[in-house]
């Protein structure tokens, strides 16, 4: 007798989201079957991988990283323009952390600047990323909202502290959202649940359940992201039916494992080799619980990530 | 958990008043409110309607599905009423629910329009003889129930399987029985049978303020045992609802669930 594989049933579906301009975009979500259950119904989009660029040169990232952009990394439109052009960047994601309190307290508008320097310059389905201080975000990303409009951008991260700003910039300017919480599915649904009930659509967000690198409490976020999506696929919870975001390289590239040097560990060889390693596992991770949008660094991670969803997705 | 809105009840002074008439407003109005509360279907009691029944059903279907995109629970024990209801539904909503057949042969002719017309149908666990004793005897009842089901080809995934709610002040003893006999019904088959009450008889007869109280009690443990359905007041109700999910995991936990469909 023939096998005949036993199938679930799922009652719900990942929202589509598109974003850029025409005929540069990209889209990403859509399935109705939990990661690489693709027999069992429709996987329409395969995950969105973004370049990780920043409005200030990457000081603090280890050389591993900085290196691949060590010619272009001290302007954020030659950067910018070295991920679309030479790296074939699908989407790109601009931190703008060079305005938080703590490094060069950039204003609001050098963060607009930067924002409308990029839209001009090159064409690409952009991320627009606050520096992750609450208050200092509310402004900023006004700002940088504004400068984008109606270029069909991501604005993040909205969180408990600043949605009603970050969401209603967004809402104004035609963006999408990234709603974020701190590893807590239920904190995660209300956020949504809060940010819908502004008027904003449900189908305009994207949920970050909160990212952690691998061996730094990736399971933490494997294990919410896993229960989001059987929230959403299997107990049809509308709430819950957002494309995932895994913000994985600020993360991984502060990890022990991506910065000691070989001599110093020599059981852990090459540098260079792990760091990228590290980033690429802790990606496919998160891509295996069910992130459809990842922002990354390390241009040979990336490629290795794009070559196993090519494999398995 | 399917609540199915109980209002449109010809117990009800305004209700029988535009049936009388054929006013739709009152009962369009009704309708409304009931599947913004959360209704997901609409019961439509036109009591047994011996005179101009299939009319008053087919009005009733039809003015319900021009003002709520829901399936219509057709309520009545006049047979061609419940046919003219049947003929004139809109399916795409959901198939009708007749309500309802039992074990009296006089009522099978109903388990006949639901294969007919597609339909689901409520089986009341009640004979010829009067009142089931306990929970093994509406069991029993209802293992013949679906034995007629089958033989008159009705699926049992159509059968929704009705203990018969009693009156907790004159009829006590039968509240448990009841939750009980609905943990048996889902054992009768697998996948499990389906499952119907007639919530708020459970409080009739009981003071005007403790109706809700025994109601969204009486519905807690019957949701506990797996209860599939509940013919009651969807405002007074869905609170519960809501909050039995959560509890029993099958909707997840947010500080507003409450404010949510």
């Amino acid at each position: 007798m023939a096998f005949t594989p036993p199938k679930e049933t799922y009652t719900g579906k990942v929202y589509t989201l598109e974003i850029g301009v025409p005929p540069d975009t990209v889209r990403f979500g859509g399935e109705n079957v939990l990661p690489l259950h693709g027999f069992e119904g429709i996987v329409p989009s395969r995950p969105v991988i973004a370049y990780e660029i920043q409005d200030i040169p990457p000081d603090d990232w280890p050389d591993t990283v900085k290196k691949p952009f060590k010619d272009v990394s001290d302007d954020p439109v030659s950067w910018a323009k070295f991920c679309r052009d030479a790296l074939k960047a699908r989407a790109i994601a601009l931190r703008l952390i060079g305005t938080h309190p703590d490094r060069e307290n950039r204003s609001p508008e050098d963060a607009a600047k930067t924002v409308r320097d990029i839209l001009s310059a090159i064409d690409v389905p952009l991320i627009i990323l606050g520096s992750n201080h609450t208050e200092k975000d509310a402004s900023v990303l006004i700002a940088a909202a504004e400068a984008a409009k109606d270029k069909n951008c991501i604005i993040g991260k909205a969180q408990e502290a600043n949605y009603k700003t970050v969401a209603a910039a967004a809402m104004a300017n035609n963006h999408k959202l990234i709603a974020m919480s701190e590893l807590d599915i239920n904190l995660s649904k209300q956020l949504n649940i809060l940010i819908t009930q502004m008027g904003f659509d449900k189908e305009r967000i994207i949920t970050d359940p909160m990212c952690s690198a691998l061996g730094y409490g990736i399971e933490y976020t494997y294990s919410v992201m896993e229960r989001i999506r059987l929230a959403a696929l299997l107990q049809n919870d509308a709430t819950m039916q957002q494309p995932m975001l895994g913000d994985i390289g600020m993360y991984v590239w502060k990890a022990k494992e991506t910065q000691a040097r070989p001599e110093d560990v020599p059981p852990w060889g090459s540098l260079e080799e792990r760091g990228i390693a590290w980033e690429a596992v802790t990606a496919i991770a998160l891509i295996i619980a069910g992130a459809e949008l990842l922002v990354m660094r390390h241009p040979k991670a990336i490629e290795a990530v794009e070559k196993v969803v090519d494999e398995l997705i | 958990m399917l609540i199915i809105g109980e209002k449109l009840s010809i117990m009800s002074k305004r209700v029988r008043e535009a049936m009388t008439k054929k006013d739709k407003g009152p009962i369009q109005d009704i309708a409304v409110s009931q599947w913004n509360d959360g209704a997901g279907m609409i019961d439509a009691n036109i009591g047994p309607a011996e005179d101009g029944g299939e009319d008053l059903m087919e009005w009733m279907v039809t003015t319900i599905q021009e003002a709520v995109q829901l399936p219509v629970c057709l309520d009545t024990t006049n047979y061609s009423a419940i046919e003219a209801g049947l003929k004139i539904h809109n399916n795409r909503w959901g198939k009708p629910l007749i309500n309802s057949t039992s074990n009296d042969p006089d009522r099978f002719s109903m388990l006949e329009l639901a294969s007919k017309y597609n339909a689901r149908i409520i089986g009341l666990t009640v004979g010829k003889g009067g009142l089931p004793a306990d929970a093994e005897e509406r069991a029993g009842i209802a293992a013949e129930i679906m034995a007629r089901a089958s033989e008159y080809g009705v699926q049992l995934d159509d059968l929704y399987l009705d203990p018969l709610v009693l009156q907790i002040s004159t009829s006590q003893d039968h509240a448990i029985k009841v939750i009980q006999a609905i943990k048996m019904f889902q054992e009768l088959n697998d996948p499990p049978m389906k499952t119907v009450v007639g919530l708020s008889n459970v409080s009739n007869g009981c003071p005007k303020l403790l109706r809700p109280v025994i109601n969204n009690h009486f519905l807690s443990l019957l949701m506990y045992e797996g209860l599939t359905a509940a013919i009651a007041d969807p405002v007074e109700v869905i609170p519960t609802v809501k909050t039995i999910n959560v509890i029993l995991g099958k909707t997840l936990y947010a500080h507003s669930y409450l404010e949510i469909s």
